[in-house]
């Protein structure tokens, strides 16, 4: 057989126009690899972040976004993530954003860029689904908006979703991905902190399970409020997560971290994260954490001793 | 003052801090030490006494007066001890139905391989979750520095008063400008983007009182205790459930 040079450099079309015909449609809710590579943008390969070896991108996302070469988790995307752990999702409080609040210079345009760029009007895609069949509120941020700083619209949007929750009564699933508070929105984006913590109380003072998945990375003021009020804290392999970011720390102390330090396993070890989860085991993990608190404890069978 | 002026003041030394503040206003205060877990953090200095003759539970973020003092007190930045002391402390005054006072003072709240280890994310967390639902009045007033997260582990209160050369920030200017910029130098710029003076705060309502300074004289404290009795008076008899639901309307506002 002949190799085609041609097929083998040509490139996905990269829109509808482009490719002169209609494009396969991404199902929704159909398998979660497939989803995922829906939301990523396409392309033939791609370069692992960590290992620095050139994947497969059809590899890498069959392998939800694991480079299969050394293991090393990309960062996916808020709705990949959505795509791959619920069923059934229906956007909330999308049309929600704000603006340039406290008139930070070239705050402006730079949410003007990353609009354009990521399609998405902030960092959280939040909303309704399933897990493995149960119902639940879920919230997912997004790396590629600042890495998933927290300003008024993602304060906001994550408050409005365990409100929602509240009222309905459904657990609430985050997935959560913050470098911290974002600093164009001051004072404001402190604030978010306790706000959303307030509503994370009300919706724990109706009983209601929240789960937080704690993903690469989780810090500053992220962490120190919704991150860490969780009744189980889930946490993704290796992921790094605390209060201050390692190279602050380093500049603090004057000396190099150890090894592992602020990740995840590190964290399981010293007591503040229920467990570690594979990223290809989340959705199963989830479904079985939300199904035995969905349990009623009352309904003990008789068992035979 | 421009607002990097206010910044410098903010961090004067000389400066009146916590403990200052605590033996002008609080009659017979009985320091009460730990977290019962790891530790006492003397950061965070917390105790009971009295206001106008009324009980309360005082915390306050004490940065410390001269240099052994300062060394003693970290400078300020708590480790998560400090922040379980002072929820410790809190849920002790709710079941006695006392009013909980909080005097802030901080660059912020620790970075180091301790605090990480031990949870400082976590500690603040908890901290702000259960200030903000407690079931008692509660007040706090930033007297020097209100450093980010550091800072609001101990403002998720009814109120949140300032002295008019205090600063409350998400970042430093310092950090702002650094991490921005790329150009450190640029902080006194950062210091007015932030909007983090007392007056741009009370505009914002992130603050509902600012408190002129007059020098820290003794008419200062005076009718700063004087504001504070007026406060928690106002306060008695609304039941917990009203006071909880009005602190989470001031949180949602934002």
């Amino acid at each position: 057989m002949k190799f085609d040079l041609k097929k083998f450099f040509s490139r996905k079309p990269k829109n509808e126009l482009e490719g002169a015909g209609v494009p396969p449609q991404p199902q929704p809710n159909a398998d979660p690899a497939a989803a995922a590579e829906a939301a990523i943008p396409e392309k033939l390969a791609e370069k692992c972040e960590k290992c620095g070896q050139i994947v497969l991108s059809a590899d890498m996302d069959e392998n939800f976004g694991v480079c299969p070469k050394c293991g090393h988790y990309k960062k996916i995307t808020a709705r990949a993530r959505i795509s791959m752990c619920v069923d059934a999702f229906e956007e909330l409080f999308a049309e929600e954003q704000s603006g340039n609040i406290l008139g930070f210079p070239g705050y402006d345009e730079k949410l003007a860029a990353l609009r354009e760029k990521t399609g998405e009007k902030d960092g959280v895609v939040c909303g309704t689904g399933t897990i493995g069949g149960e119902r639940c509120a879920v919230f997912s941020m997004d790396y590629r908006f600042q890495m998933g700083s927290m300003g008024h619209t993602v304060g906001e949007k994550i408050t409005r979703t365990f409100e929602y929750a509240a009222e309905r009564r459904l657990p609430v699933v985050g997935f959560i991905l913050s470098g911290g508070a974002r600093m164009q929105e001051g004072i404001v984006s402190l604030m978010q902190m306790a706000k959303t913590s307030a509503a994370v109380a009300k919706h724990a003072e109706a009983g209601l399970l929240y789960i937080a998945v704690l993903t690469d990375p989780t810090t500053g003021g992220v962490s120190a409020s919704f991150a860490f009020e969780a009744d189980v804290i889930v946490a993704e392999k290796g992921a790094l997560i605390g209060f201050a970011g390692p190279r602050v720390i380093e500049q603090t102390i004057r000396q190099k971290l150890p090894e592992g330090f602020q990740r995840a396993e590190f964290l399981q070890e010293k007591g503040f994260v229920d467990l570690i989860v594979e990223r290809r085991e989340m959705k199963e993990k989830l479904s079985a954490l939300l199904k035995i608190h969905a349990a009623d404890a009352s309904a003990a069978e008789e068992v035979s001793l | 003052m421009n607002a990097y002026e206010i910044v410098l003041k903010s961090r004067e030394k000389g400066r009146p801090t916590a403990v200052r503040y605590i033996s002008r206003i609080v009659e017979g205060f009985i320091e009460l030490h730990g977290d019962r877990r790891f530790a006492d953090d003397k950061a965070i200095v917390g105790g009971v006494g009295f206001v106008g003759g009324m009980p309360v539970t005082v915390i306050g973020i004490e940065k410390g007066e001269d240099t052994n003092d300062k060394i003693a007190h970290n400078f300020g930045c708590a480790h998560p001890e400090g922040y379980r002391k002072a929820m410790r402390l809190m849920k002790e005054a709710e079941k006695f139905g006392r009013p909980v006072l909080c005097f802030v003072d901080t660059s912020g709240a620790y970075c180091g391989i301790g605090a990480e280890e031990r949870g400082q994310s976590e500690a603040i967390a908890s901290s702000i979750l259960e200030m903000i639902r407690l079931k008692t009045p509660t007040l706090s007033i930033v007297i020097g520095e209100g450093g980010s997260g550091g800072a609001l582990g101990l403002c998720a209160a009814d109120e949140v008063w300032i002295t008019e050369t205090s600063t409350y920030s998400v970042i430093s200017p310092e950090g702002c400008a650094s991490i921005l910029w790329k150009d450190s130098a640029r902080v006194a710029e950062a210091s007015e983007c932030l909007k983090m003076t007392a007056d741009d705060l009370a505009v914002l309502g992130a603050v509902e009182r600012v408190i002129p300074e007059r020098d820290f004289s003794e008419e200062f404290f005076a009718d700063l205790k004087a504001d504070i009795v007026r406060f928690f008076r106002g306060k008695r008899g609304i039941p917990a459930e009203e006071l909880v639901e009005a602190r989470y309307k001031r949180f949602r506002k934002f």
